[in-house]
């Protein structure tokens, strides 16, 4: 952790008053322009290919050096598992897990990858009041455990159910998700982990514009294969990885109903506001309070000697 | 008391004793009663036997949670990171606490000064509410030593959250500088005093921006999560002011709440002035918790319709919205108006008592009842229950704390009085 010098000190909290008066619509305003850097990487998961092998799963515990797991990577019973009647979700232990559905009318089980989708304008990071995501050029959502705070409004709004929490550490308990392999691979152009591994080509890493051309391509060449759709595309404002399927995506539990804008663009009636009440109010409410004691005795609040009479 | 005022005792309740000297600290804090005295009613008083029980499970369960982490003391989850301890001591304790603002603006900014009776404890409701609230945030926060972080070290200001986190901080300080003045009274700080009543003013009104923005923006962090929050309870462009425009009634009638309570439990403590202003003083802040009622309901309506959302009232969550809407909004109104009318103070506090229950209810549908409705019904971890009553007690047992001894249901006899 950085040493916080006095200068910085003062530098800082002078910098978050006037943050706090300013910054707040200003961002608002930014943001809603911002559609992703323009050379970031992605990830498109085509849900035909995979078989639902779990190979993903293993090569991302060894990359992210995660605890071994409950159940070995070859035990396929986690695919019947369900907590609270839900199928598997990403945890502080495993960044990434595959799930398997059973859509109407297929003769074949449908598998899907699910991890940090890596979101344009994540909401993980529009909601953190310390700053602690970032999204990288490269494309990555990383977060910093050292400004955490473990107030976990992250978790509230990442609509896809990602982010997982060390609830059992003491001292140090941080939010966990997959980073897509920055600090170790993506960085230097290399991709992911569980690319890497995937004996399916499941996942095709690349930049994601190109990526999305690749996966238009890939629906119009194969007519009747896959639903016409690319999940991730438009859904909360574009994503880094993103899906093309052959069944209907709220038959492989995807949340159809997100808002195609991203989750920022919600809250910022309310933060549009706050200039507004910021700078009226005070003008608003001293005068209403020299309207309302014009002529009668400004006898502050605590004037006891007074009898009081009903008004 | 009650027993000990049948032996001619008056509680301390001036500046100098009645044979003209200074109370020493320790007599003020004494209430002015012996030592013998004061332990013989600490005693006798059955409430806390109550509050000592629950303290005995609760206190070391709490202790416990900072031993073992939070995952010991919940259910550690990843779909409701947000638990009881939020869910009720932020969301809940808020807008109860919004009194402080309410009372300040008519008494100060308004200059009227017919509620001055119950002004000091509409203040004290408020810095305690949202003392309490950081404190049930303490507990639930992963690293609480990090809370300045966002003040002063890494910041994220286009975050509601880092809103909220600063309004609460400023007006938590701006609430003990509200409150501060019975204090220097009591402590017999007269200039401590004089500072603080030039600057009400400024005061009150920062009170009034900091409570508009933060209660709005409790509202708005539930924005955030548009797929979780049930659609009838989810608004985009009105969440802020459902939360803003019902902490009003919910701030006035838990001082009505407050002030009934206090006038049967402990009216050894309050005087003259206070007792014969409060049947008046309750109809008024009635009139007050209706009109913010029947704002929020209506605004409550618009937000249905704007959203077209009216197909799910036919659903289970639609009922239940109901059973919230009318049974404890339009109801409390009812009976408030009709009290209002014929000038029932019993009745007020009745419609009072349903209104709190009433944002209770709000508060707890939106951040875990119907919060992932798609998914399944979260019920809190039986220590997480136990670890909310116990700071709820420890609220109880300050709150009464300082009604004892502060000038907040009494005046203060000073000095100059003599």
């Amino acid at each position: 952790m950085s040493k916080i010098t006095r200068r910085k000190f003062l530098a800082g909290s002078a910098a978050g008053g006037a943050a706090m008066m300013l910054a707040p619509s200003k961002n608002a305003l930014a943001a809603g322009s911002f559609e992703g850097f323009p050379d970031g990487m992605g990830v498109l998961v085509d849900l035909t290919r995979c078989v639902g092998c779990r190979t993903c799963e293993a090569a991302c515990n060894t990359e992210q050096k995660l605890p071994e797991p409950a159940k070995p990577f070859d035990d396929y019973s986690v695919f019947d598992e369900l907590h609270h009647g839900q199928k598997r979700r990403p945890t502080d232990k495993a960044y990434t897990v595959v799930n398997r559905y059973e859509p109407e009318g297929a003769d074949e089980p449908l598998y899907r990858k699910i991890q940090c989708n890596h979101c344009n304008e994540p909401a993980c990071l529009t909601s953190c009041f310390v700053n602690a995501y970032t999204k990288t050029p490269e494309g990555a959502v990383i977060y910093n455990a050292k400004v955490c705070v473990g107030c976990r409004n992250c978790m509230i709004a990442c609509p896809f159910h990602i982010p997982g929490y060390t609830y059992n550490s003491v001292l140090n308990p941080v939010i966990k998700k997959c980073i897509f392999c920055y600090d170790t691979r993506l960085k230097e152009g290399k991709p992911p982990a569980c690319v890497e591994s995937c004996p399916q080509q499941v996942m095709t890493f690349g930049k994601r514009k190109d990526l999305m051309k690749i996966a238009n391509d890939r629906i119009k060449k194969n007519p009747g294969q896959y639903v016409n759709h690319i999940y991730g595309e438009k859904e909360v404002g574009g994503t880094g990885w993103f899906y093309i399927s052959n069944a209907p995506f709220e038959q492989a539990g995807f949340d159809i109903d997100l808002p195609k804008k991203p989750i920022i663009d919600n809250v910022k009636d309310f933060l549009a506001i706050v200039p507004m009440v910021l700078t009226i109010w005070p003008a608003l409410f001293t005068g209403f309070h020299l309207l309302a004691t014009k002529g009668k005795s400004h006898g502050h609040g605590d004037d006891h000697s007074a009898e009081q009479e009903d008004h | 008391m009650k027993k000990l005022a049948t032996y001619g005792i008056k509680p301390h309740d001036a500046a100098m004793k009645a044979d003209g000297k200074q109370w020493s600290l320790m007599e003020k804090l004494l209430l002015g009663l012996t030592l013998d005295q004061y332990i013989g009613q600490v005693i006798r008083n059955k409430f806390n036997w109550l509050l000592a029980f629950i303290f005995a499970i609760g206190i070391p369960v709490i202790i416990y949670r900072f031993i073992f982490s939070l995952g010991s003391v919940t259910h550690a989850s990843y779909d409701y990171p947000w638990g009881l301890f939020l869910g009720f001591g932020l969301f809940c304790m808020v807008p109860l606490s919004a009194s402080g603002f309410m009372l300040g603006t008519t008494v100060e900014i308004f200059g009227r000064h017919d509620f001055e009776p119950i002004e000091r404890l509409a203040l004290l409701n408020g810095l305690l509410g949202y003392f309490f609230a950081v404190v049930y945030l303490l507990v639930d926060l992963g690293q609480p030593w990090r809370l300045s972080y966002p003040m002063v070290y890494s910041f994220g200001p286009a975050a509601v959250l880092f809103l909220v986190g600063w309004h609460v901080a400023t007006y938590l300080s701006v609430q003990v500088a509200e409150v501060s003045t019975a204090f220097f009274e009591w402590i017999g700080f007269q200039r401590g005093y004089d500072f603080i009543r030039k600057g009400t003013v400024g005061l009150t009104v920062s009170g009034i921006i900091l409570s508009t923005l933060h209660q709005g923006a409790l509202g708005a962090l539930f924005l955030y999560a548009p797929g979780k929050v049930h659609p009838l309870w989810y608004s985009s462009a009105f969440q802020w002011l459902h939360f803003f425009t019902s902490s009003i009634p919910a701030g006035l009638s838990m001082v009505i709440c407050v002030s009934t309570i206090v006038v049967y439990t402990m009216k050894w403590r309050c005087d003259e002035r206070f007792i014969n202003s409060l049947d008046r003083i309750t109809i008024s802040l009635a009139k007050g918790a209706a009109m913010g009622l029947s704002t929020y309901l209506i605004i409550k309506l618009i937000a249905v319709a704007h959203d077209n959302e009216w197909a799910y009232l036919a659903t289970g969550w639609g009922q239940w919205w109901l059973l919230e809407i009318v049974g404890f909004v339009f109801i409390p109104l009812l009976i408030l108006s009709y009290a209002i009318r014929n000038k029932l103070v019993g009745l007020c506090r009745v419609g009072a008592f349903m209104t709190v229950a009433g944002i209770l209810l709000n508060r707890l549908n939106t951040a875990l009842i119907t919060f992932n409705w798609k998914l399944y019904q979260e019920i809190p971890h039986q220590w997480e229950i136990i670890i909310s009553i116990t700071i709820f007690a420890i609220y109880i047992a300050t709150y009464r704390f300082i009604l004892n001894r502060l000038p907040i249901l009494y005046q203060f006899k000073s000095q100059s009085d003599k």
